[in-house]
């Protein structure tokens, strides 16, 4: 396809997902009852407070914020396949650039689930979307976040209604801008933390940036290759490599962002303790970096993607991006788990002998049942808007156009 | 008539004698009292009340002198736990610890110092900079604060801290102080009692109060704009430190002896 080709001459026929109206139905159920796990398991945190979570005031964030920061910058990146369409004018990815929206906007509002009834009052949100600070970062997220709904949904709205197709390029623009925007402040939440050596780096907003192309297409390739599987079609072998070869160049990107995070820090003097902790002696943490992180998440997806031959196996592209998304689950687990169970720099001259709240010592954190089922509530959120949204809205692709499926 | 008179005037100069010589006699036993009591009067002339506005005229800070704070003593926690109503739970890593004892040795001297650890009240606070509702704030006076109506629970102020200075409450409470209110779900940290200050009377701060108590005198509360103050004359005469100055907090707590 040209790459000037432009996207509003869309050849391809969208349809909603068809028929099989038990299997979906039963789908919807399952994935509601564990939406309804989810908000039990919130309920339960707030009305008998946090302290039957694993969170302490040693370690404030868990994995909440692991599931909901996740799903936030997989939102980012679920939405390559439409910015590959429309802003840069790979027409090949067309077809799936309606459901790419779909996926972007469902992951988002599963994270902000998560988030949102994570807090110590969920039920003050309206005085989150009140009051700003614009001194901080995570104001600005608010607004970030919110907007890429909006924007995005405009964008939906422009590559389905015919009359606006025209302007589909200039907002898909926007979306982009608007999500490397949202990926750059998710970063920061993290990199401005003066108090935390671990996160404290310049290369945080960029490695967000990174994660986020990977997650988000890894992502959204498990849920395309899942719809096709459940519609009885597949993808076509040229949409499929093509994806998967992406695939592979983003976890390579990441891979190269991780490796200059840590071993530039691990030579660096200010650095080098955080590094290590991670690298090695970080326990629970060093074994989630070596077998989750670059052994799950990033070598065996590499090795299997490498080559051509194995990038037209459906089943070895599906394995891959799951094993994206679980290393993309444990490499935020330990960013933002060690980052807090490492102890402040307090007398960075003296060691702590003595304490009642545990300076100088590693913390220690162990996620609880109500915790992994308000991620899993997240999750299917985002599913059950994502298999709403395939069935009442022309999104995908018809297998009989031949837009790149078969 | 006019000896009425005269006499009336003998009489009340004579209660008016009366009741000013008393009126000394209570003020010199309220003044006498805490200093033979060995209870070192700060001078809190621009503390206000609740009524007034609260101005960038004062600056309130401690000083903390650590060559007399004692290894194995925590009356300044057990001030403040008992002023604020904080319990401890069958968790301590839950617990509210707005005041902590440390205990540090040097890594060459191994000199070791003991020192109460609590919100250093920066003049720029990173948890104020990061809260996205505003609930934390810093008043114009320097102290760091949470408005508990607007604080939404979300702990970012907490991992900006680089003192580990605030506490999430875990748990239901009970037992509250009216003057203190605290609330399950929300953030809170050392108030430098500023409802002791608000009042006017020239209150020290709990923990200042039970190292005044134990006989430590370790902690100093004042104003570090009034040049006359104890703590701004204590700072003037000592070579002070900020702990992690390096972040150029500007902090409003300081010590001597680390």
């Amino acid at each position: 396809m040209s790459g000037s080709e432009p996207v509003a001459s869309v050849a391809t026929r969208f349809v909603e997902l068809e028929g099989r109206g038990m299997r979906h139905s039963l789908l919807l159920a399952a994935l509601a009852l564990l939406v309804a796990f989810g908000l039990y398991a919130a309920h339960y945190m707030e009305q008998s407070g946090h302290h039957v979570t694993g969170m302490s005031n040693q370690v404030v964030w868990g994995l909440p914020h692991v599931f909901a920061v996740f799903l936030i910058i997989a939102a980012s990146g679920a939405l390559n396949v439409a910015s590959m369409a429309s802003v840069f004018g790979q027409a090949g990815y067309k077809p799936l650039a309606r459901l790419s929206v779909l996926v972007a906007v469902s992951l988002l509002v599963g994270g902000l689930f998560v988030l949102v009834l994570d807090l110590g009052r969920p039920d003050r949100l309206v005085v989150a979307l009140t009051h700003y600070n614009f001194n901080s970062i995570f104001a600005w997220n608010i607004v970030l976040y919110s907007g890429f709904v909006l924007v995005a949904l405009f964008y939906l709205w422009t590559l389905m209604e015919g009359r606006l197709q025209k302007h589909s390029r200039f907002v898909g623009g926007l979306a982009l801008f608007w999500r490397l925007m949202l990926t750059t402040g998710t970063g920061c939440i993290f990199g401005f933390l003066v108090a935390r050596p671990l996160y404290h780096v310049a290369i945080m907003a960029p490695l967000f940036i990174s994660l986020s192309l990977s997650f988000g297409l890894a992502s959204f390739m498990l849920i395309f290759f899942a719809i096709q599987r459940f519609r009885g079609s597949r993808c076509e072998t040229t949409m499929q490599e093509r994806l998967a070869k992406l695939l592979s160049l983003l976890v390579w990107t990441a891979f190269c962002l991780m490796f200059a995070q840590y071993v530039f820090a691990y030579f660096s003097t200010t650095q080098g303790d955080v590094a290590r902790f991670v690298l090695l002696s970080g326990d629970v943490y060093t074994v989630v970096f070596w077998f989750g992180q670059v052994g799950i998440g990033t070598l065996v997806p590499l090795m299997l993607l490498h080559r051509c031959k194995r990038r037209s196996n459906v089943s070895v592209v599906m394995v891959s991006a799951a094993m994206v998304v679980a290393g993309g689950f444990a490499q935020l687990y330990v960013l933002i788990l060690a980052g807090q169970a490492l102890p402040l720099r307090l007398f960075p001259d003296k060691v702590i002998v003595e304490s009642s709240f545990f300076d100088g010592a590693v913390a220690t954190y162990v996620p609880s049942v109500p915790e992994l089922g308000l991620g899993i509530g997240g999750i299917a959120f985002a599913l059950f808007c994502i298999c709403t949204g395939v069935k009442v809205l022309r999104l995908l692709p018809d297998v009989r156009s031949g837009a790149g499926l078969a | 008539m006019t000896k009425a008179k005269h006499g009336d005037t003998r009489t009340a100069q004579t209660l008016s004698d009366v009741s000013r010589r008393g009126f000394f006699r209570r003020v010199a036993a309220v003044a006498t009292v805490p200093l033979t009591a060995g209870t070192m009067v700060v001078a809190l002339t621009r503390a206000g009340n609740a009524d007034e506005a609260v101005t960038d005229a004062s600056r309130w800070g401690l000083f903390i002198d650590t060559t007399k704070c004692a290894t194995g003593c925590d009356a300044c926690v057990r001030g403040c736990n008992e002023e604020h109503g904080i319990e401890s739970s069958a968790r301590p890593e839950i617990d509210a610890q707005w005041i902590r004892k440390v205990v540090v040795e040097d890594t060459q001297s191994k000199h070791v110092t003991s020192l109460p650890l609590m919100c250093q009240h920066c003049a720029d606070p990173p948890c104020v900079e990061v809260c996205p509702t505003g609930a934390s704030f810093k008043r114009a006076d320097g102290i760091v604060l949470v408005d508990k109506h607007t604080c939404i629970g979300c702990r970012y102020c907490m991992m900006a801290c680089p003192y580990k200075a605030r506490s999430f409450v875990h748990e239901s409470l009970s037992n509250q102080k009216s003057y203190s209110p605290r609330g399950k779900g929300t953030v809170e940290g050392c108030t430098l009692c500023v409802h002791r200050l608000d009042e006017g009377q020239g209150r020290q701060p709990a923990c200042v109060e039970a190292c005044l108590s134990g006989g430590r005198a370790a902690m100093v509360f004042g104003d570090l704009h009034d040049p006359d103050s104890d703590i701004a004359l204590m700072m003037a005469a000592n070579q002070t430190t900020e702990i992690r100055a390096d972040l150029d907090l500007d902090t409003g707590v300081r010590y001597v002896g680390i």
